[in-house]
């Protein structure tokens, strides 16, 4: 176990389709994330850029970008890009900094201004890239691995895509009452059922849409909290940033083949399930002290993987768990109280702080219409493209 | 595009990969250079056929027009096609490819018995560019 650091502060620009740059979604996100904490932005010691491949050079450089913006102050900085993970790696950093003396108080900032449709590689030709091949070999994209995986489940443990329909109906009640979601309308299961087929057996409904948005955090030590008068901030207690371990043996993104297990017994646990464990044993926690959590529903089928991932359920039993309640709200263990990406759609760099946003606020009490009763323990579950694991252990 | 991937015609085609000296791990994409196994020191990768047939570990289809890299004529309504991944039992591997044209999900199940074939992934007037297919086995040509 390492010591926890406060968060002091959380903002969002709300998400959407806005048509405008990335760097006024993460100021947004920036001013609100230190009005919230009751701080000026000449009072941060330290500024971590979650990156965006889709901003240009800027986005790159996505630290020293929203630090120019604000007004530059001379405050360390650094940029982290690990794709869906970014915005993790980026509390990590900021988590690292704190714990080891090097700043007091660390804003993290992630926003994106994402395409419309499908994401797709940078430019060029790259055959040493997997992303690129994939799309050049395969038209393999984002959705069809989802549509893998959902397939997969429904040949090993029975999931239906009536099923997968709940999980949307879920989060889209969520969503409607939460004011930075971008889908603000509850949806039945009929009109899951009713939308295109993307990739076998998801439709429309299945999937995250694309979206532009922005999420910050003002992270502290705990002796600047008690100084600045937060006695009892919520706090970051654990972050998982871990790589799989050879062999990998499910396909992920964006391979087009898995590790070969013929030399090496493939690990106990998948991929995604280490994830939470390394979350887990840094918090000093387990499954059975969560009051909720916040995972990543690239789409709905996969939203149930993560629930055995976390172990709130053994293998196959995530949609028994959905189907009595489990994870909605009121339920044993409510599981995107967002709304999730379903609600939000994906904005790269700021999807895994704006999880975090949403534990501090259901932490503090304060998430209004969506509030988790009681709520004292969260976790997030997220993973990011070429092997990046990231979840985040919230308490209070 | 890429060399070095598939060799063969008609019943002689095979996807290639390579195989470590030392630990025998098998790569696809094929990896030229070092061991990716951890507990291996390895950097002799000598290249192997991988096996003809394997078995369905999952699959799924393209209703929208996939965005480039990848190659499809825009004046040409989008036909979906689908997408098998495949587990090789010698290998223990799975590898993901196109199924052979006229081949839907309709036609799959998971655990199903595939075979590779050769197969064109697009062409102009110039150039077909040739790639693998995943085909049931026995199905017709
Ligand atoms: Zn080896």
């Amino acid at each position: 176990m390492t010591a926890d650091v406060a968060v002091l502060g959380v903002g969002m620009h709300p998400w959407g389709k806005w048509g405008r740059g990335f760097v006024e979604y993460g100021t947004a996100a920036a001013r609100a994330a230190l009005a919230d904490a009751g701080l000026g932005w000449p009072d941060v010691g330290s500024v971590v850029g979650a990156g965006t491949v889709r901003g240009g050079y800027p986005g790159y450089v996505a630290g020293a970008t929203f630090a120019k913006a604000l007004g530059w102050q001379g405050a360390r900085v650094a940029s982290v890009y690990a794709a869906c993970a970014s915005g993790a790696q980026a509390i990590a950093t900021a988590r690292a900094q704190i714990l080891a003396g090097l700043a007091d108080v660390v804003l993290v900032v992630g926003a994106d201004a994402a395409p419309k449709g499908f994401f797709r590689p940078a430019g060029g030709d790259r055959p040493d890239d997997p992303d690129w091949l994939r799309f050049r070999l395969l038209g393999a994209t984002n959705p069809a691995y989802f549509g893998l995986y959902a397939r997969r489940r429904m040949a090993v443990h029975g999931d239906t895509p009536e099923d997968f329909a709940l999980v949307k109906v879920k989060n889209a009640a969520s969503g409607a009452l939460n004011p930075y979601a971008r889908y603000r309308r509850r949806v039945t299961a009929e009109e899951v059922a009713a939308s295109a087929v993307v990739s076998d057996p998801l439709r429309l409904l299945d999937i995250c849409a694309t979206s532009d948005g922005g999420a910050a955090l003002v992270l502290s030590s705990l002796d600047f909290a008690r100084r600045h008068g937060a006695a009892r901030p919520a706090r970051i207690r654990a972050v998982s940033t871990v790589t799989p371990r050879f062999p990998n043996t499910v396909l992920d993104l964006p391979d087009i083949a898995t590790d070969s297990a013929v030399a090496v017994a493939p690990p106990d646990e998948t991929f995604r399930a280490s994830i939470a464990r390394a979350a887990y044993e840094e918090a000093g926690i387990g499954p059975e002290d969560l009051s909720l959590a916040e995972v990543y529903d690239l789409s709905t089928a996969l939203e149930l993987q993560w629930y055995e991932d976390l172990g709130l359920c053994g293998a196959g039993g995530g949609a028994k768990l959905l189907r009595e309640g489990a994870t909605a709200p009121g339920g044993r263990i409510p599981v995107n109280s967002s709304g999730g990406l379903a609600s939000f759609g994906e904005a790269v760099p700021a999807q895994a702080i704006a999880q975090v946003c949403e534990l501090a606020w259901q932490l503090r009490g304060t998430a209004g219409d969506r509030q988790v009763a009681g709520a004292r323990v969260g976790i997030t579950a997220n993973q990011g493209l070429f092997g990046h694991g990231s979840s985040v252990v919230v308490v209070r | 595009m890429v060399t070095g991937w598939f060799t063969g015609e008609g019943d002689d085609f095979r996807l290639l990969g390579t195989r470590c000296a030392s630990c025998r791990t098998v790569f696809f994409p094929r990896e030229d250079t070092h061991c990716r196994n951890p507990h291996c020191a390895g950097d002799d990768l000598e290249e192997v056929p991988l096996s003809r047939t394997g078995r369905i570990w999952s699959y799924t289809d393209s209703h929208y027009r996939p965005p480039s890299p990848y190659v499809s004529d825009p004046e040409l309504p989008w036909e979906p096609y689908a997408l098998i991944a495949v587990e090789l039992e010698a290998e223990r591997i799975v590898v993901l490819g196109q199924a052979a044209p006229g081949v839907t999900v309709a036609a799959l199940t998971v655990g199903m018995e595939v075979e590779v074939v050769p197969g064109v992934l697009h062409e102009d007037a110039r150039t077909a560019w040739t790639t693998w297919h995943w085909r049931p086995r026995g199905a017709a040509v």
